[in-house]
């Protein structure tokens, strides 16, 4: 430790070291991985144009939460009502618009005030109660899928809201949220644009504004961070609100691609989207990682949906790759940022060495 | 250089039954280092949280600048110029060393949406600024949690320089660092003090208090038990005062007939 203090015995840090260091290169090499692996098991219709947009369909939608759900692990919480709240959303703006004939941008417009409040309300009982953000948003999760399910079968006694694409003004809005174009002789999805320009967006916020900085520090040592003058509850409030923003903008999607809203929309997802941040590189206790990072772990998620489908295999299989997935990636994260330890990763604070009360002080 | 930056007149402080100060009359100069010796319990610590605005006396007077003085909050007291480095820093150790040191007044540049952190200012900045203290780093992208305990302290002591300060609160800085490395703080103490800041340099060790002190204040039991200056002051008299002379006798002579045994078998 000693031997650090002087300058010129510092060890230079290489830029092997700067790259493997970087919180995306996980996600990175993983991504890589898994592409190889399926396009070596169906060359013929994994490793093209039509194989890349049937990847990137379910990667955006999941894109755009991982980037939110990202922004908050890195300001240290989590938010598992967040796929819910994806259900909530189409839901309440199939309640709204179809059966109390509210106009359908008045639904969608209240539908996102009531997602503002539902993270407003998570972020505020977290900082003001002080309990860990599992407990607090895990009691929402219930909370709202209770409500899905049983305000939708009081409304329609059925376990989903049908009919969203026969109100005035869906063509538009679905235009909006969710509809198709071809590009280079595939179909893509809006989905694809939003979720590249909000990780663009979110990427230079976190990285380029005092907003950024502040994000990393409450996540990283929130005592530090309020001595300094950084808002804490203001931050972690906000990256609650944007956690449930992202969660309706996936729920307008998702309704107004399936025309339809359903009750159990979304549960289940939350961890799948804690899971993608984490593969990009997001430190679980907060104060560390990357939203493009976050965003390549949506995209192993596409690639392996779609290649376990064109490989043939049971899709019953899904979910247990995965795991294995989640495993080799955060494996693979901590050895590549042990690998830099010496010079990337912090250590612990110095052991304090006894106070030094003897006269062998320099005078 | 006159006018004390910081007076307090018969400064008290109560916690409940417990009496934490009682009558604490002090100034601190700008251009001095003033220490506060004490052993653990003197009161040491909740003279300091008054000082930076955590606690409010119970009686007695605040003045700065000459002006009775009563902060509400630590960053209505960070904000008038008293800026506080506490044992445990302030400072995030994954993040680099240049967004700690603006963390909470970062340079901002461009309008509207576009406003953005400036980044290359905020490099150069810090480079340039631990430079002016003798520090020397090679990548201001380097997390603090990679720096020696002693860089920490010192680049917390840069970053309240930078900021403004005019008065420098330093918590026990060289309590858990060795030999060399509270060498390399009392360095910086020193230079904070010669750029004009009024420094309070708390500690329980007399030696670093001696080295760098101008005038030196020793609490015990929440009382002020002595104040010297340091011209034609003996590092004895000092040390004796602090651990309190009878107590560090009777110590020596129980150390003395250990030893006297010893040689004896």
């Amino acid at each position: 430790m000693l031997a650090k203090t002087d300058d010129d015995r510092r060890i230079s840090v290489g830029l092997f070291r700067k790259v493997v260091a970087s919180p995306e290169i996980g996600a990175l090499v993983g991504a890589a991985v898994v592409f190889v692996f399926f396009s070596l098991i169906s060359p013929d219709v994994f490793p093209n144009i039509v194989g890349l947009s049937r990847v990137l369909d379910p990667a955006a939608t999941l894109g755009i939460m991982a980037v939110a759900v990202g922004l908050l692990m890195i300001g240290g919480e989590f938010d598992l009502s967040s796929g819910v709240m994806t259900g909530t959303t189409g839901l309440l703006v199939g309640l709204l618009a179809v059966h109390a004939g509210i106009n359908l941008w008045v639904a969608i417009v209240t539908s996102f005030a009531f997602a503002m409040l539902v993270g407003f309300v998570n972020g505020y009982m977290v900082v003001k109660t002080k309990l860990p953000s599992f407990i607090i948003t895990l009691a929402t999760f219930f909370v709202f899928r209770g409500v899905n399910v049983g305000v939708t079968r009081l409304v329609t006694n059925q376990v989903r809201v049908a009919g969203i694409d026969t109100i005035p003004g869906f063509e538009l809005a679905r235009t909006l949220f969710d509809t198709e174009f071809q590009f280079a002789g595939a179909t893509f999805r809006t989905s694809l644009i939003w979720w590249i320009v909000i990780a663009l967006i979110a990427s230079w916020i976190l990285l380029r504004t005092k907003v950024g900085s502040w994000i990393f520090a409450v996540g990283g040592n929130p005592d530090a961070a309020r001595a300094s003058g950084v808002p804490v509850k203001a931050v972690k409030i906000g990256l609650f609100m944007t956690t449930a923003g992202a969660a309706w903008l996936v729920g307008m999607m998702t309704a107004f691609r399936l025309r339809s809203a359903l009750s159990s929309q979304g549960v289940g997802q939350e961890f799948v989207f804690i899971i993608a941040a984490v593969i990009g590189g997001c430190r679980l206790t907060g104060g560390y990682g990357s939203v493009i990072g976050a965003s390549i772990g949506a995209m192993i998620f596409g690639i392996t949906r779609v290649g376990i489908t064109f490989a043939g295999w049971d899709t019953d299989w899904f979910f247990s790759f995965l795991g294995i997935m989640l495993l080799v990636a955060v494996l693979l994260n901590t050895y590549t940022q042990k690998k830099a330890a010496e010079v990337h990763t912090p250590k612990a604070p110095p052991e304090p060495e006894p106070a030094r009360s003897h006269p062998e002080t320099p005078s | 250089m006159n006018e004390p930056i910081i007076q307090l007149k018969h400064i008290s402080k109560q916690f409940g039954t417990v009496i934490a100060l009682r009558g604490i009359s002090t100034e601190i100069y700008a251009g001095e280092v003033t220490c506060l010796l004490g052993d653990n319990g003197a009161g040491k610590s909740t003279l300091i949280k008054i000082l930076s605005g955590f606690h409010r006396p119970t009686e007695g007077e605040y003045l700065f600048q000459g002006k009775p003085t009563s902060f509400a909050s630590p960053r209505e007291a960070l904000a008038a110029g008293i800026a506080t480095v506490y044992q445990d820093l302030a400072m995030v150790p994954l993040m680099s060393i240049w967004r700690n040191f603006f963390l909470g007044s970062e340079p901002e540049i461009g309008r509207g949406p576009f406003r953005r952190y400036d980044i290359a200012f905020a490099k150069r900045t810090v480079k340039e600024e631990l430079g002016k203290m003798g520090i020397f780093i090679r990548d201001p992208e380097q997390p603090v949690g990679t720096m020696s305990g002693g860089e920490r302290q010192s680049l917390a002591i840069a970053r309240a320089v930078y900021h403004g300060a005019k008065v420098l609160i330093l918590d026990e800085p060289t309590a858990a660092l060795g030999v060399k490395q509270a060498g390399v703080v009392l360095k910086y103490v020193v230079q904070a003090k010669a750029r004009g800041l009024g420094v309070i340099f708390i500690s329980h060790n007399p030696h670093h208090a001696f080295v760098v002190g101008d005038r030196f204040v020793i609490l015990r039991r929440g009382r002020i038990y002595g104040a010297w200056h340091k011209e034609g002051l003996d590092r004895d008299v000092l040390v004796r005062a602090m651990s309190g002379s009878e107590e560090l006798d009777a110590l020596k002579h129980e150390l003395d007939e250990f030893a006297r045994r010893d040689v004896q078998k």
